[in-house]
């Protein structure tokens, strides 16, 4: 593992990790405390008619990805703030039909050559030095967004009712947690891929829940819990040659079995 | 009785959420001071009526004006006190927390208040790790927070103990000295004990002053044939 290291592309990988574990860490707190789990796997599907749109339009990968991802966040915003009753429905309903775009997309592109597995499963292995400062960047707006409206943020998720009696908007920061997770969810890609993006949300959250006192520790210890799994999966991958998402993914999924029968036995 | 004007005036407001009308022309005033508590069948729009006057809810027609102000101008001056405090028991947050939420941080007073509620001592404790009526006199605490002029409480006692509920009741009791509470209640023992005023909401709101209910209807020993006066309460104009 020492010698990997000298390695770019394996210093982009751990220098990635890092920056996803913290987004994941932080952001997947937000996602979990107002239970909008669903909403993110809708939003993390329907990405990737992201992706197909910036293959076929030729697109950089990352800035199509977003930009899709970001007015399908903005749309589940609005059909879930205007219609809470159905709001299931039309989450299901954007799911798929993000997904029915990315396929038809690619279909439509020729001479496709991509692996559409690298966006399913995520391949931390390829991550350019361009992905880690649209990571970093991305870390910079949570963490400036959470220095002036952390409090705001606080009194939406835990009780949005007394929150919009306080004065605070809480359409406007209900979208914004939607926009800053459909952002979350696509960097989340490069690393565990789509369809495993939900379980770094929530895995490293859930053990946090139980150790801390306050949501910003709760996103902190959670950052750190997925650095973690994100290294050792990151180690396991590149030992034995296996899939870096599936990897990553599978030491969470272990540690939460361990952590919880840890709790049940103490 | 009372000369001064209204603290809450409302006047000829429906409410209505899909086609049935939930509230219709509903006049009610507030004074200063008051204890007014809102009874009446589950769905007879008495959380609707609350909703309307904290703005949760859009008025539909009719006004509601607090301190001659529309409901918006004026909330600051409100605290209220939701019905349901079981929600989000996982949610990693102290005492304290919850006490200062959505306004400007300031120990000092949030550890005030909680001493006001009696649950000082548990300022750090996670919130969901209290008991039903710890919650409950935590939100009450964040309801006082702003200093209101106003309390609302939507069935503060629904989901404690009888003790538990006396106690929220005595505490109600002590606040009333400075502010005008509204509260929503089932509990007949409460109204007699501790209001002033009834309004007896279902979907039209029949009101009373207390006073001369409670003559009607203590007789020496100072029971109270629940029965007769909750449909009293209904019936009564």
């Amino acid at each position: 593992m020492i010698e990997a290291l000298s390695y770019e592309f394996m210093q982009n990988a751990l220098i990635a990790g890092l920056l996803v574990s913290f987004i994941a860490g932080i952001m997947g707190s937000l996602i979990v405390v107002n239970r909008m789990v669903f909403l993110a796997g809708g939003i993390a599907h329907a990405a990737y008619g992201g992706i197909g749109i910036a293959l076929f339009t030729g697109l950089p990968i990352f800035v199509g990805t977003s930009i899709f991802a970001v007015i399908a966040a903005i749309f589940m915003a609005l059909v879930t703030l205007k219609q809470k009753e159905n709001s299931d429905i039309f989450i299901g309903l954007i799911w798929a039909v993000g997904m029915a775009i990315g396929i038809i997309f690619v279909d439509l592109t020729p001479g496709y050559n991509v692996d559409l597995m690298s966006y399913l499963f995520g391949s931390i292995l390829a991550v350019s030095s361009d992905d880690i400062i649209f990571m970093a960047v991305l870390l910079c707006i949570i963490l400036f967004v959470l220095f002036f409206w952390y409090r705001e943020l606080l009194a939406v998720s835990y009780d949005s009712e007394y929150a919009s009696l306080s004065g605070i908007n809480v359409k406007f920061f209900y979208t914004l947690l939607l926009v800053l997770s459909a952002l979350t969810v696509v960097i989340a890609i490069k690393v565990v891929g789509l369809i495993l993006v939900i379980a770094l949300l929530t895995i490293p959250i859930y053990i946090a829940q139980n150790l801390a006192h306050s949501l910003l520790s709760m996103m902190f210890t959670s950052g750190v819990i997925a650095s973690v799994f994100t290294l050792v999966g990151l180690w396991l991958s590149y030992t034995y040659d296996l899939t870096s998402g599936a990897c990553i993914i599978l030491v969470a999924g272990i540690s939460l079995i361990l952590f919880m029968i840890y709790t049940k036995l103490r | 009785m009372q000369n001064n004007e209204a603290l809450i005036s409302i006047e000829n407001v429906s409410f209505t959420y899909e086609k049935e009308p939930t509230l219709s022309n509903i006049t009610l005033d507030v004074y200063e001071k008051d204890f007014l508590v809102l009874i009446g069948p589950n769905g007879g729009g008495k959380s609707t009526l609350m909703k309307l006057i904290l703005g949760l809810l859009p008025l539909q027609s009719g006004s509601i004006k607090i301190y001659n102000k529309k409901a918006k101008k004026v909330l600051s001056k409100i605290g209220y006190v939701p019905q349901n405090t079981n929600i989000n028991l996982n949610f990693p947050i102290k005492a304290i927390d919850v006490v200062m939420m959505g306004a400007k941080e300031d120990k000092t007073a949030a550890l005030t208040v909680l001493k006001e509620v009696g649950m000082e001592e548990f300022a750090q404790i996670k919130i969901g790790l209290l008991s039903g009526g710890q919650r409950q006199r935590i939100m009450i605490a964040r309801a006082l927070y702003n200093e209101p002029k106003i309390l609302l409480l939507d069935e503060p006692t629904s989901s404690i103990d009888v003790d538990g509920q006396e106690q929220i009741y005595e505490l109600l009791k002590e606040l009333n000295k400075k502010i005008t509470i509204i509260v929503i209640s089932h509990d007949l023992s409460v109204i007699m004990k501790y209001a002033n005023k009834v309004a007896h909401i279902h979907k039209r709101l029949t009101f009373h002053s207390l006073d001369s209910l409670k003559a009607q209807f203590t007789t020496g020993d100072e029971h109270i044939c629940e029965v007769e006066l909750l449909q009293m309460l209904g019936k009564l104009k």
